[in-house]
């Protein structure tokens, strides 16, 4: 049997999307009505009228509907995800306002038309009466609380989280050294390259909807939109297509739109679909990231943590759909690969008069790890130690597994460890960026005139978080393999992944295995994919569906060719006696038999029919517990996350006259235990890393004191091209998990999360100045160097 | 409201002409798609910056978002569609593609296949830094470029070697 799994085999994917014929949402629905809301050009504001009668006249005008029009559940504000004991005054939007809005962005008016271009002009023409309210924008305002974004919410603060796993003040006393800081991570986006969208038909005489939209969990937006419109869950298909990139922002849902389109298609009697444009991801989608940390860390001379307490206020916008997930992760995963005695996070989530703030790729650990790493680069300053030296002495060791860090994780399970070896990453990245050597190497460029600098950043991932997800496994009578799994697709190559699980599980060719995600027609039961999931839930249980198809299959061949089982193997879609290639029967053939018949469709099917002799007369057809088929269903449910870690070290130049940071190496040393395909693994930190390049150094959401987004556009939200970003060398390290068959871990986010701490310290290590904000742009590194009282550091500068 | 000023045109696409008639203030990338119905022409900005949307006019990269459809009456214009052969031989920038795993959700890679054709005819032996400039107008979020640009190098080697195309 050939080796699939394991191996870098060529996406089965590629051959649609190379030629253009993916189907993304827009690419479906040409005959839809479309869509185009009216959104609020206040970041505060009462809505005292809505005026349609301009936009009447509009030939080709099919409906404006405002908050007015909604009702029942619909007329209700949005869910609220994922509570929590925490989120004291968690507080959700509606799906058009409702009387109030509170960020640039919300919607207002929705506008059905024959086409987008009607639908704008109609748009256009609607006249909105605003009364301007005071307006929060950032961190301090909404602390100040002078002004508030909820009048129920008197101090701005949604939720405190407290996460404590010892006296941090005890050992913050008894600690020999102490150092106290504060730094801020600025807002950034998910920023896929396709929108978000929607399409929506309803089946009139069927009663019956099916809904496409471009998101990361198609059986939860089911579940919104029957509840909201009032529907049974099983008059309602929705259909995750291909999907343009999500990285965090399609896991929010239900969408104002997700709701309103498909009532709107109801409503109407005809397809309806709306597109979302550049401008409206920027004003009216999610961001992420931005907070305000204060770090008091404890150590001993050997620059052992002991304790550590950290202060974050996270701004999460004007609303909270999505919880306060993205605080919790920050404030378990800081700890990264360290083991601090004592360790206490406070969390205030604060309201702005913003965009809402929602996982993106990382989804509050590159904050987290920015804060971890800034304190062991800090440590080493301050002792004089070697920067790898210090964390090396912090390292949990492998024989501490599984590790205990006496919290709660985003998924509700204690922290714990399962697996790792992080001094060996550390040894490994060392080695690969040759860290030991550095120095010749900035003694060479200083030579010639040149500032580099190297730097480093450590993380843990918390991934595969439950609850669950479920695999289908059938083998048609032409031998063909279909697999579904119900979580979602945006790139990660799921159709080449499972199908190689699932080949190498069961014994067939890679090329008879088809795959299907995302749709509810195929898989009701899922989450989603988001929290670098998606291999270890839907892969192993893929794996689980194909362990059982495989033994029934092996038992109905065992009879056909009386044998037993155990004598049996599946070699490329054969079932045959192991040594005797020749005593063999076809896979096909056994899901035949595996279906006794009444009625021959076809010549294969004969075999199963009542009068074939394999018929035994004193057994029922279909035996007690079995069941027709050859196929299965079956689920993975965690008992925990599994914790995938990693190490980065880039070597950057400043350049000394215009302050431009090039990075002129990029490492990663990565373990996300047993790799399905190295080749989709190695491009999912090739991704995160560019991520990670462009918070870092650019990416930031310019909002005015007005709370106006001055930067929603491409031309001025800078994301990495090709030039921004380095050539990645990567290592692998494999430690599988012990929590799952497949020994797998995520790797979906790992390559962002490191980005900002690992470029910060080789910056400060360059420059000789202390990074305390970022994305760090050539202007603020001249302002730092001008600046900057702590210039301590022994860097060339 | 008056109704939108119509005009015919025609638009050669991938070699095939279609006459239609559209209202004057249609972009190209929206007639491509919705009236011609080729989705592979991807949009992912509408002003010009992204590049998904790239299609080739008489043989150059333009950004189709930016572009009236009437405005291109009867000009050659050339889409992802219309890249592989007439028999469905992949051009050497598709299968390099495949081969170094230079897309993951495909929505920009259109945008990418066309203007490296078009880059590797006037330059089909690019060095390194070459091919990255020659992606460099490109917004990726998903690949961080580097099998890209390993992607150009090796569509280039395919072309040179005539194993496809």
């Amino acid at each position: 049997m050939t080796q699939i799994f394991g191996e870098p085999v060529h996406r089965r994917e590629d051959a649609r999307l190379t030629t253009g014929r993916g189907r993304y949402l827009d690419d479906l629905g040409n005959d839809a009505a479309a869509v185009a809301f009216v959104r609020s050009p206040h970041a505060h504001a009462r809505v005292r009228d809505v005026d349609v009668t301009a936009a009447l006249d509009v030939d080709g005008l099919l409906g404006i509907y405002t908050y007015e029009d909604l009702s029942g559940p619909l007329a209700d504000p949005l869910p609220l995800l994922i509570p929590h004991p925490a989120l004291v005054a968690g507080r959700t939007g509606y799906p058009l306002a409702n009387g109030i809005v509170r960020h640039v962005g919300e919607p207002i008016a929705m506008v059905v038309a024959t086409d987008r271009y009607v639908a704008e002009d109609a748009a256009a023409l609607i006249d909105v009466d605003y009364e301007p309210l005071p307006v929060v924008v950032g961190i301090d305002a909404a602390r100040r609380a002078t002004h508030l974004v909820h009048q129920d919410v008197p101090d701005n603060v949604g939720a405190r989280l407290v996460q404590e796993n010892a006296d941090v003040v005890a050992e913050l006393e008894r600690a020999p050294h102490r150092l106290s800081f504060s730094q801020t991570i600025e807002r950034s986006a998910s920023m896929p390259m396709e929108g978000r969208g929607v399409y929506a038909r309803w089946d009139a005489e069927d009663r019956s909807l099916r809904v496409y939209s471009s998101t990361q969990t198609s059986t939860s937006v089911r579940a919104a939109i029957a509840t909201k419109l009032e529907l049974s869950p099983g008059k309602v298909e929705v259909v995750a297509p291909d999907v343009g990139g999500g990285f965090g922002v399609k896991i929010v849902h239900p969408w104002p739109e997700e709701l309103l389109v498909p009532w709107a298609a109801r409503l109407l009697g005809r397809p309806v679909k709306w597109v979302e444009d550049r401008r409206e991801h920027f004003i009216s989608s999610a961001h992420e990231r931005g907070q305000l940390q204060e770090i008091t860390a404890g150590y001993d001379d050997d620059g052992r943590l002991l304790a550590l307490d950290v202060r974050i206020w996270h701004d999460h916008g004007a609303y909270t759909p999505y919880g306060i997930i993205v605080p919790i992760i920050t404030s378990t995963q800081l700890l990264g690969p360290y083991k601090p005695r004592a360790y206490r996070c406070t969390v205030d989530s604060v309201y702005t008069n913003t965009v809402i703030v929602t996982p993106y790729r990382g989804a509050g650990r590159p904050q987290g790890c920015f804060a971890m790493e800034r304190t062991m680069d800090r440590i080493s300053d301050a002792l004089g130690l070697d920067r790898t030296e210090v964390r090396e002495r912090n390292l949990i060791r492998p024989e501490e597994f599984p590790y205990d860090h006496g919290l709660t994780f985003q998924d509700g399970r204690p922290l714990i460890y399962d697996s790792g070896d992080y001094p060996e990453c550390l040894r490994l990245l060392r080695e690969l960026v040759d860290w030991d050597g550095f120095e010749s190497v900035r003694a060479a460029a200083a030579a010639e005139g040149r500032t580099v600098g190297i730097g480093i950043a450590c993380y843990v991932e918390g991934t595969g978080v439950g609850p669950y997800e479920g695999g289908h496994v059938q083998v048609e009578n032409s031998g063909r393999v279909l697999v579904s799994t119900g979580l979602t697709s945006q790139g990660q190559g799921h159709e080449t992944a499972f199908a190689q699980i699932v080949a190498q599980e069961l014994g067939v060719l890679l090329d008879d295995v088809v795959v299907t995600t995302g749709d509810t027609r195929r898989f009701g039961y899922a989450v989603g994919t988001f929290a670098s999931r998606a291999a270890v839930m839907s892969g192993n249980a893929v794996a689980l569906a194909a362990r059982n198809v495989r033994a029934k299959a092996l038992r109905i061949a065992a009879e056909a060719l009386e044998c037993s089982p155990e004598d049996l193997d599946i070699v490329d879609g054969t079932v045959q006696v192991r040594g005797d290639p020749s005593s063999a029967i076809a896979l096909a053939t056994v899901a035949v038999l595996s279906n006794p018949l009444r009625y021959a469709f076809d010549d294969a099917a004969r075999a199963a029919t009542q009068f074939a002799p394999r018929s035994d007369p004193s057994r029922p057809p279909v035996d007690d517990g079995d069941a027709p088929g050859l196929e299965s269903r079956d689920y993975y449910s965690p008992i925990r996350s599994t914790f995938a870690s990693g190490m980065h070290a880039a070597v950057v130049e400043v350049d000394r006259e215009t302050f431009e940071v090039r990075i002129l190496r990029y490492a990663v040393v990565h373990d996300c235990g047993t790799l399905i395909n190295p080749m989709i693994v190695e491009g999912q930190i090739h991704g995160g890393v560019a991520q990670g390049v462009g918070g870092a150094l650019y990416e930031v959401m310019h909002y005015d004191e007005h709370g106006q987004l001055l930067n929603a556009s491409f031309m001025d939200f800078l994301m990495p091209y090709a030039t921004e970003v380095p050539h990645i060398e990567t290592a692998h390290l494999q430690t599988p998990s012990p929590l799952n068959p497949l020994g797998i871990k995520g790797a979906g986010e790992a390559g962002v999360i490191p980005g900002s701490a690992c470029l910060a310290s080789a910056i400060e290590d360059a420059l000789g100045v202390r990074i305390a904000a970022m994305p760090v742009s050539p202007s603020d590194l001249f302002e730092l160097l001008a600046t900057d009282p702590e210039r301590t550091r022994s860097g060339s500068a | 409201m008056s109704p939108e000023q119509q005009r015919p045109v025609t638009l050669v696409v991938n070699g095939v002409g279609h006459r239609v008639t559209i209202p004057v203030r249609r972009l190209l990338s929206d007639a491509i798609r919705h009236d011609l119905g080729l989705t592979g022409t991807h949009v992912g900005c509408e002003h010009g910056v992204c590049g998904s949307c790239t299609v080739l006019l008489d043989g150059r990269p333009v950004r189709s978002c930016l572009l009236l459809a009437v405005s291109v009456d009867g000009a050659e214009i050339t889409t992802v569609e219309g890249l592989a052969g007439a028999d469905g031989t992949l051009h050497p920038v598709q299968q390099a593609f495949t081969e170094c795993h230079a897309l993951q959700c495909g929505f920009c890679t259109p945008g990418f296949l066309l203007t490296i054709a078009a880059g590797l005819e006037d330059n089909p032996a690019p060095t390194e830094d070459e091919a990255t400039e020659l992606i460099s107008g490109n917004l990726c979020r998903c690949t961080g470029y580097q099998n890209i640009r390993r992607a150009v190098l090796r569509a280039a080697e395919l072309r040179r070697s005539g194993a496809a195309g």
